[in-house]
C-alpha cells in the first residue's frame, strides 16, 4: 500500500512536471511569436487579448473553438495511426481535399436519396477519398520505391487542384457568382449541427475515431503487431507479420480519417464544395500528432491549443490586416523549441 | 510542332528551370554533407519574398537578389542550428523550417501584394540576336542568374569533387565517424554545406519573383521545394547531373504554359498537376537504383562517437 502511494505520488509529479513543461514551451513560443509581430510593427498583446476575447470569452467563442477542433482532431489521427509503424504521413491536407471531393460527388450522385442512405454514403466516400490518396504513397512505400514523407507532401499539391478543377467545371454553381465554389448541395446530405452552433456532427465522428484509434493501440493484437512493426520491421517481418499489407492499411485507413475531416468541412460548415475548403488542417494534424506523441488525450489537448492558435490567425488578420498564413511562425516557433530542447541528449532518430 | 513553338518551349525551359537548378545545387550541397532540408520550400519562399520586398523598396533588383541568398543562408545556419548543434531529427527541423518559412514569407512580402517592381536586368548578345529564329523568341534574353547557371553548376561539381573541403563534406555525408577520426570536423563542415546550400536557395526563390513573375504572392513557390528534393534524388546528388533534371522539368512547366497561352483545350488545373505527378513517377522509376548513389550518412544524427 505505501508503495502504491508512492508511485502514485511520483506519477503525479510527472504529470505535474509535463504539464509545466508544456506550458513552458508555449509561453516561451508565445513570446517569441510576440517579438516578431513587435519588429513588423504590429501590437502583439492586443493580438492576444483579442483572440482570448473572441475564443475563450463566451459561449460562441468556445463553440467556434469545437468547430475547429473537429477537422484537427481527425487530421491529428490521420497522422497518429501510420506514425505508429515509423510512417511519416505530412500529406493530410491533401488527403482531406480528396475526402471533401469525394463526399461531393456521392452527395451530387444521389441527389434525391432519403437522408438515412445519403449521410452515410457521403461519409463513406469522404473516408474512401482520403484513404485512396494515402494508400498511393502507402503502395509505392511498402514496394519500396518512395519514401511516404516526400509522396504524400507531393500529393498534396494535386488534391486541391483536382478540387478547383471540378469547382470551376462540372459542379460550378449556376447563380452568378464571383467566389469559386459548387452549387449547394441536397439537404439530405448536409451534417446535422447542435445547439444552434455551427459544432456538427463531425465532432461525435472525430470524438469516435480517437475512441477507435486508442482501443486499437491498447486493447487489440492489431496494437501489438503494428508496435512491432514501428520498432524493427524486419523482426516483424520474421515474426510472419505481414508488413507491406499493414504499411497500406495504416496509412489508408489513417487518410480515410482525414478524408471524413474534409466530409465534415464541407457537409458540415459550407454546404458546398469550396476551392480553399481548408486553411492547413492536414498540417497541422501533423504537428498535433507529432507533439503529443500520439496519445489519445495529447492529441484532445494539442487539437485545443492549437484550435485557438488558427483562431489567433484569423484575429490577426482581421484586426491588424497581418496575413493568416503569418500564424504559421507561431507553429514553426512551438516546434523550434519542442526540437531543440528533447534531443541534445541523444534519444531522437 | 513549328520551329518557333520548340524554340520557345526551350526559352521557357531554361528560365523557369534556373531557379530549379539553383535550389537543386543548394540541396544538393547539404545532403552530400548528410543533411536533408526537407524545409527547402521555407527557403525558397524567403529568398523570393525577401528579394521582392527588398526590391520593392529600394528600386534595385540587385539588393534584392543580395539580401534573398543572406537571407536563404541565415535561415539554413538556424536549420543547421537545430540539426546539428542540438541534434535535433532532420525531417521533423525540416517541416519546421517548412512551416517558418510559410509564415515569415507572408508576413515579408504582405506590404508588397501588387506592387511594381523592375526585376532583374536582361540580354542577349548582339551576335546571337543577328539569327532570324532567335529574333522571334525569348530564347538567350536572360538575366545574370541564368547566363551563369551551368558556370555555377560546374564550380559546384568542382567544390564538392576536386577541392579538399568537397572531399570532406563528401566524407562527413558517408560517415561522420570515419571524417571526425581522420581529422575533419563534421559539424563545422555541415554548417559550410548548409550556408552555401542556403545562399543557393534563397537566390532560387528571388528569381521567381525577380524576373520569373515580377510579383509576389502567398505561397507562390507551389512546392518547387519538394519537386527539387526529388531531383536531388533523380540526379543522384551530382550537380552536373541536375543541370539535365532542371532543364527537364523546366520543360515541363514551360510546356504547361505554353499550352495554356495557346489555348490548349485540357483545364489549365489538369495541366497544373503535371509537375508532381512528373516527379512522382521519376520517383518510382529511379527507386530501385538511388540507394547506391545515395551519402550513406544521410539523415543520421552524428553525436561525436559512435
Amino acid at each position: 500500500m505505501p508503495e502504491g502511494g508512492l508511485t502514485a505520488v511520483l506519477r503525479r509529479s510527472t504529470a505535474l512536471r509535463t504539464t509545466v513543461r508544456h506550458c513552458g514551451i508555449g509561453v516561451g513560443a508565445l513570446l517569441m511569436f510576440a517579438a516578431i509581430l513587435l519588429a513588423a510593427g504590429k501590437d502583439p498583446l492586443k493580438a492576444y487579448v483579442d483572440t482570448f476575447h473572441y475564443t475563450l470569452a463566451n459561449s460562441y467563442g468556445f463553440s467556434e473553438l469545437l468547430v475547429r477542433m473537429t477537422p484537427l482532431l481527425l487530421a491529428a489521427v490521420a497522422v497518429a495511426l501510420p506514425a505508429r509503424l515509423g510512417l511519416i504521413n505530412v500529406g493530410g491536407e491533401g488527403q482531406l481535399y480528396m475526402g471533401a471531393f469525394m463526399a461531393s460527388a456521392g452527395a451530387f450522385l444521389l441527389p434525391t436519396a432519403p437522408r438515412l442512405i445519403l449521410l452515410p454514403f457521403v461519409a463513406f466516400m469522404g473516408f474512401m477519398g482520403g484513404a485512396i490518396w494515402a494508400a498511393i504513397p502507402g503502395i509505392l512505400r511498402a514496394a519500396k520505391l518512395v519514401n511516404e514523407t516526400i509522396s504524400t507532401l507531393l500529393l498534396n499539391y494535386v488534391a486541391p487542384l483536382i478540387v478547383s478543377y471540378f469547382v470551376f467545371g462540372l459542379w460550378r454553381a449556376s447563380e452568378n457568382s464571383a467566389y469559386p465554389q459548387s452549387s449547394p448541395f441536397p439537404d439530405a446530405a448536409l451534417l446535422p449541427s447542435f445547439f444552434n452552433t455551427r459544432i456538427h456532427a463531425g465532432l461525435l465522428i472525430a470524438v469516435v475515431a480517437l475512441l477507435a484509434y486508442w482501443l486499437l493501440l491498447e486493447k487489440t493484437r492489431w496494437g501489438v503487431d503494428m508496435r512491432a512493426i514501428g520498432g524493427n520491421a524486419e523482426a516483424a517481418q520474421r515474426l510472419g507479420i505481414p508488413v507491406p499489407a499493414w504499411i497500406v492499411t495504416a496509412l489508408a485507413v489513417g487518410g480515410g480519417f482525414a478524408g471524413l475531416a474534409g466530409m465534415g468541412e464541407a457537409m458540415g460548415i459550407a454546404g458546398r464544395l469550396r476551392q480553399g475548403l481548408s486553411p492547413g488542417y492536414g498540417f497541422a494534424g501533423f504537428l498535433i500528432a507529432w507533439l503529443a506523441g500520439g496519445r489519445p488525450l495529447g492529441i484532445v489537448f494539442m487539437a485545443f491549443l492549437f484550435a485557438i492558435i488558427t483562431s489567433a490567425g484569423d484575429t490577426l488578420q482581421m484586426t491588424q490586416g497581418v496575413p493568416y498564413a503569418v500564424v504559421n511562425i507561431l507553429l514553426a516557433m512551438i516546434l523550434f523549441i519542442v526540437l531543440a530542447r528533447r534531443s541534445a541528449g541523444g534519444t531522437s532518430k | 510542332m513549328t520551329t518557333p513553338l520548340i524554340l520557345g518551349l526551350l526559352a521557357g525551359a531554361i528560365l523557369s528551370g534556373t531557379s530549379l537548378l539553383y535550389a537543386t545545387l543548394g540541396e544538393t550541397i547539404a545532403e552530400r554533407s548528410g543533411i536533408v532540408n526537407l524545409g527547402l520550400e521555407g527557403i525558397l519562399l524567403i529568398g523570393a519574398s525577401v528579394g521582392f520586398s527588398v526590391t520593392a523598396a529600394s528600386g534595385n533588383a540587385w539588393l534584392g537578389l543580395f539580401a534573398a541568398g543572406m537571407a536563404g543562408g541565415l535561415a539554413n545556419l538556424l536549420f543547421g542550428w537545430l540539426v546539428v548543434t542540438r541534434k535535433a531529427n532532420q525531417l521533423a527541423s525540416g517541416l519546421a523550417m517548412m512551416f517558418f518559412g510559410f509564415g515569415a514569407s507572408a508576413l515579408i512580402g504582405a506590404r508588397y501584394v501588387g506592387a511594381v517592381i523592375v526585376g532583374l536586368p536582361k540580354w542577349r548578345p548582339s551576335w546571337l540576336a543577328g539569327f532570324r529564329w532567335v529574333k522571334a523568341t525569348t530564347l538567350f534574353n536572360y538575366d545574370l542568374l541564368t547566363w551563369v547557371a551551368i558556370p555555377v553548376a560546374v564550380l559546384v561539381w568542382w567544390a564538392l569533387f576536386r577541392t579538399r573541403w568537397g572531399l570532406g563534406v563528401r566524407a562527413v555525408g558517408e560517415s561522420p565517424a570515419v571524417a571526425f577520426a581522420a581529422g575533419r570536423n563534421p559539424a563545422v563542415l555541415q554548417y559550410q554545406a548548409l550556408s552555401c546550400g542556403g545562399v543557393l536557395g534563397g537566390l532560387a526563390g528571388a528569381h521567381l519573383s525577380l524576373s520569373l513573375t515580377l510579383t509576389w504572392s502567398e505561397y507562390m513557390t507551389a512546392g518547387r521545394g519538394f519537386i527539387v528534393i526529388a531531383l536531388v534524388i533523380f540526379s543522384k546528388w551530382n550537380p552536373l547531373r541536375a543541370i539535365a533534371a532542371a532543364l527537364l522539368f523546366g520543360g515541363a512547366e514551360s510546356l504547361q504554359l505554353q499550352m495554356q497561352a495557346r489555348g490548349s483545350l485540357i483545364s489549365p488545373f489538369l495541366l497544373d498537376m503535371s509537375p508532381y505527378i512528373l516527379t512522382l513517377i521519376i520517383l518510382v522509376a529511379w527507386g530501385g537504383s538511388r540507394r547506391l548513389a545515395a551519402p550513406a550518412g544521410l539523415g543520421r544524427t552524428f553525436y561525436g562517437s559512435e
